[in-house]
């Protein structure tokens, strides 16, 4: 192959622009729905991670090392129960009346803001 | 032929029951009553604390780690069970929080309706198996999948009335609990792309300090980090433990917190090398003293009992993170054998049992009451002398007076930190205790006041208020462990498997 970047480090750079899209999304928006699609996001490119490190890994005439890809298909798993679980919560929330309160609430959410990484 | 062969105890599928009775007791709940359902689930409850206690019996009994390899496949192609003295130390901490979280929320004899929702006894008994996963797990993935299975049994704990100031509260969990575990996803693929395994041994022996080894350990501790609800990332922690039913805040201020923590440590001592764990330490212990300072002001400010308490939480986690400088430091001399290290050890078993206990009384006085303003708290001593009485007991755990068990953990970190001349660490020590003597007086005065009203107390059962007083003396009796090294938690640990390992 005589391209500029070798196929694995395309996909790398490409996983870690995605994880950097996915942070930057989590951690500056303050609206539910948008933090769940940035965690998605995020996770998308981890996933891409895996799947770079399975084809380096690749030996003895497998396409690609199976353990990460494994992980990678419980991975995804986890990720979108956790967004149907999160969803389910937003929907939820929208769906109830905003109840009055009488006590100092703490900080709602969109102020995560130190060190990210 | 593997050392680690030799290592598959005979009992080591003591470890597979703990992590799979929880499990097996969740199966029968859907299906029957809620009644019904509530008895069985605590039979179950009373099962795992018997196999919990088995296995801290043959650990300490043995003074070797249990062990125990998934359909005898050994890593690095198999999954690796193991306990060491630590995890047998935390699986036992947990069993007795569990065990007196379910006879508190158990519904009265002759009383008409249960207590809990179902859902209550499901999430409880998932929530244990999921803890009990993270402290035997020996691989990173399966790490992953119990810290998922933690977050998803723990977040609706929170929002069991379903109110939606509860709900808001859950999702803010959710979405923290999820930004640690994608940080923890990212640097677990880090470590299997550089070592090519994610078992913790044979990553330990692989690993000689390299920088991947530094960015993926920095990126699942920041993970940890916020599950954990260390200081920058404690916002989600007030809102969702104060409004959790008290019963499971008692369970997620008292163990679920401290299960990330447990893995932080697991990552700076027995993955990464002496030499970054000493350049990292600082910058943990930094956001400790943050955690201590801070959070201790915020709780002196509340308005509400609950999240006062919550707020305390926030604050006592940092002393955990205060330990790892203290130990680091001690290093040459053994890491496991420093006085620091079982301080630590010991400051988390009290809180936790203080910490339950207090969340207890607070919920027994908020029923008495109908409301937890602690404005209006006076005579509060008068109607549930118990409650009050637990209340004082955990309190002076955590503001660290003896006779306590916070006593004796404050004083062994003391020890270490003016032994090494950490002289902020103790300055942070002693004003931690300080702020939690203000908030904790700050509740006990008015509530041992002469009531100003016509208080109409609800009455309520007694031997709730009896599970929580049994927590609280027992934080304060840990003030009576000699003050030493623990043994029993370095049973297992780096430092004495030296020549166990190929």
């Amino acid at each position: 192959m005589t391209a500029l970047v070798s196929t694995p480090t395309l996909f790398g750079l490409t996983g870690a622009a995605l994880v950097a899209i996915g942070l930057y999304g989590l951690i500056v928006h303050g609206d539910a729905l948008r933090r769940i699609l940035a965690f998605n996001i995020l996770g998308g490119g981890i996933f891409l991670l895996f799947g770079v490190i399975a084809r380096r890994g690749a030996g003895a005439g497998f396409g690609g090392d199976p353990v990460p890809q494994a992980m990678v298909i419980t991975g995804i798993v986890v990720a979108f129960s956790a967004t149907a679980l999160a969803v389910a919560l937003v929907r939820r929330l929208q769906a109830l009346p905003p109840e009055p309160e009488d006590e100092a609430a703490p900080a709602a959410a969109s102020t995560e803001h130190e060190e990210a990484a | 032929m593997t050392v680690l062969a030799a290592h598959a105890s005979p009992l080591g599928l003591l470890l597979v029951l703990a992590v799979i009775v929880p499990l097996l007791g969740l199966a029968p709940l859907l299906l029957l009553k809620a009644r019904p359902a509530e008895r069985s689930a605590l039979v179950f409850l009373a099962a795992g604390l018997a196999i919990v206690c088995a296995l801290c019996f043959e650990v300490a009994r043995s003074g070797a780690p249990l062990a125990y390899f998934l359909g005898g496949f050994k890593p690095p192609l198999g999954v690796g069970l193991r306990a060491d003295g630590f995890s047998a130390f935390m699986l036992g901490v947990t069993a007795v929080v569990m065990v007196a979280a379910g006879l508190f929320a158990m519904t009265a004899p002759g009383a008409d309706k249960p207590r809990m929702p179902l859902a209550f006894w499901m999430l409880l008994l998932g929530v244990w198996s999921a803890l009990n996963l993270v402290y035997v797990a020996d691989d990173l993935f399966a790490l992953y999948v119990a810290l998922e299975l933690l977050t998803f049994a723990a977040v609706p704990l929170v929002c069991l009335d379903g109110r939606a100031q509860t709900i808001a509260a859950a999702l803010q969990y959710l979405l923290f609990a999820l930004f640690g575990s994608v940080l923890y996803l990212l640097g677990a693929a880090l470590l299997y792309g550089t070592y090519g395994t994610l078992d913790i041994l044979l990553l330990a022996q692989r690993a000689h300090g390299e920088p991947a080894l530094l960015a993926a350990l920095a990126l699942m501790t920041a993970g940890m980090v916020a599950k954990a609800a260390l200081f920058p990332f404690y916002l989600w922690l007030p809102a969702a433990h104060a409004g959790a039913p008290a019963a499971a805040s008692a369970i997620l201020s008292a163990v679920v917190v401290k299960a990330p923590i447990f893995l932080v440590v697991r990552f700076w001592y027995d993955i990464a090398s002496p030499a970054q764990t000493a350049a990292v330490a600082p910058i943990l212990a930094a956001l400790g003293a943050g955690a201590v300072v801070l959070c201790g002001v915020f709780a002196l400010r509340q308005a509400r009992l609950k999240l006062l308490i919550a707020y305390s939480t926030a604050a006592q986690i940092g002393y955990l993170f205060l330990m790892f400088p203290l130990a680091a430091a001690s290093a040459g001399a053994g890491v496991w054998g420093a006085i620091a290290w079982t301080g630590g050890a010991l400051h988390l078993v009290s809180h936790a049992l203080s910490k339950a206990a207090m969340f207890m009384a607070a919920g027994v006085i908020a029923e008495t009451l109908g409301h937890d303003r602690i404005a209006q708290l006076s005579g509060i001593g008068r109607i549930v002398p118990i409650s009050v009485f637990a209340f004082g007991l955990g309190g002076l755990s955590l503001m660290g007076l003896p006779p306590s068990g916070g006593f004796v953990a404050k004083v062994m970190l003391l020890t270490s930190a003016v032994q090494q001349g950490s002289w902020w660490i103790a300055v942070v020590i002693l004003l931690g205790g300080l702020l939690a003597a203000g908030y904790v007086l700050r509740v006990l005065l008015p509530a041992l006041q002469r009531p100003d009203g016509n208080l109409v107390p609800v009455p309520v059962a007694r031997w709730r208020e009896m599970v929580a007083l049994a927590l609280a003396l027992g934080a304060v009796a840990l003030g009576f462990v000699p003050l030493q090294p623990a043994a029993f938690l370095a049973i297992g640990r780096p430092a004495s498997w030296d020549g166990a390992v190929p």
